[in-house]
């Protein structure tokens, strides 16, 4: 595959104006398999949709970051929760805020992570 | 630390040799020790200077996401629904990440890298109207997005560094309450079973000299029975009597250690 040579792609799980911004960015890509980088939340997707989209986009080693709309995130916090928490990932998994949505920090399952770290035990 | 009384200890034979055995394997332990509290300390280091980073970026991203959403609004406003059209043009990645490795005291920290390249896919978009909102939507679209990228990085040091950082004081605490207790329980085991040793040594000597003593009372008492001794005493050791025995029960073979 080409795409080593080229550099690694984000994927984008979210929303259709966030999506739609980030294609504008510059990010969108269809490959040879015409499967995009990219997957549309409407208000009918389900859940398992979602999670098999996300599972999926993790799996790929053409793609490097994961942005995924928070409150979206939060539909399948279990999986994402579970990947994150993965040695090596090699996916980063970013939450991003949408536009109905507004950033949640103490959603967010790093930040979670980060908040039990400042446990006074744990920094000695 | 030694809370174990001594029991929790490597089976060895209690000898001088182990006994430099274990001396040499608690300096090692101690010395590893230190190494593993200096790489603990400096991956916390990075650790929180990349948690400051995470948190600064992370309000920051809200910003950006908010100015991008609002101008992805002001764009639909003046050039109408234009969403289908990018969806449907989506062909080559203009931004693309590269990864990189970064060595923070043997840890491998992953560093992406993003950069642009080929042509801009939505140049002709709003190309009718709203050409300028459109460009400023790109324009903070991308700045989102390398924003994103470094966060990304953030985020997957952090994770890595909170694993390393784990198992490195995972091992600080093993050596410091499990192998180091260990190899000092069984130093101690070690002298005091030598010190056992030499007591009893020690104890053997005496007996014997006491033994000793005992003996030579009795014979002297057997020769004040027998009569008064044939020579005197003094300055009758003349050149026909046979050399002393040296190994004979004698009155000046006081042993010359216990005295």
């Amino acid at each position: 595959m080409t795409t080593e040579a080229k550099g690694k792609l984000l994927g984008v799980i979210g929303d259709h104006d966030t999506v739609v911004g980030f294609m504008l960015g510059g990010i969108g890509e269809i490959n040879h398999a015409r499967k995009p980088n990219y997957f549309i939340v409407e208000k009918s997707t389900v859940d398992q949709e979602i999670e098999a989209t996300f599972n999926a986009f993790c799996a790929r080693d053409d793609i490097a970051i994961i942005l995924i709309n928070q409150h979206i995130a939060e539909r399948i916090r279990r999986a994402v929760d579970q990947y994150t928490q993965l040695r090596h990932s090699s996916v980063a998994v970013l939450e991003i805020p949408s536009k109905e949505a507004p950033y949640d920090p103490s959603k967010d399952s790093i930040l979670n992570r980060a908040r039990g770290l400042y446990n006074p035990e744990d920094f000695r | 630390m030694s809370g174990g009384g001594g029991k929790d200890r490597i089976a060895v034979f209690p000898s001088r040799m182990a006994q430099t055995l274990m001396k040499t394997r608690l300096k090692g332990a101690q010395k590893g020790h230190s190494l593993l509290k200096k790489k603990a300390d400096a991956l916390n280091l990075r650790f929180r200077d990349i948690l400051k980073k995470i948190v600064e970026n992370k309000v920051l991203m809200g910003e950006v996401m908010k100015e991008a959403a609002f101008s992805l609004a002001e764009a639909k406003f003046t050039a109408g629904d234009f969403s289908h059209t990018v969806i449907q043009n989506v062909s080559q990645a203009q931004y693309r990440v590269r990864m990189k490795k970064e060595n923070v005291v043997g840890v491998l920290l992953p560093v992406f890298d993003a950069y642009q390249d080929g042509p801009d896919a939505y140049d002709l978009t709003g190309l009718g109207k709203g050409g300028a909102n459109i460009a400023r939507l790109k324009k903070n679209y991308n700045k989102a997005i390398e924003l994103l990228v470094e966060l990304a990085t953030l985020q997957t040091c952090f994770i890595t560094l909170d694993e390393a950082i784990k198992v490195t004081n995972r091992r600080v605490n093993a050596i410091e309450h499990v192998i180091i207790p260990r190899i000092e329980n069984t130093l101690t085991y070690i002298v005091t079973e030598l010190d056992e040793m030499e007591r009893e040594e020690f104890f053997r000597m005496k007996k014997i000299q006491a033994n000793k003593k005992k003996l030579k009372e009795q014979e002297a008492a057997q020769r004040a029975l027998e009569g008064p001794p044939k020579e005197e005493a003094g300055g009758t050791h003349s050149e026909n009597q046979p050399p002393r025995n040296l190994l004979a029960v004698e009155e000046d073979n006081l042993p010359v250690l216990f005295n």
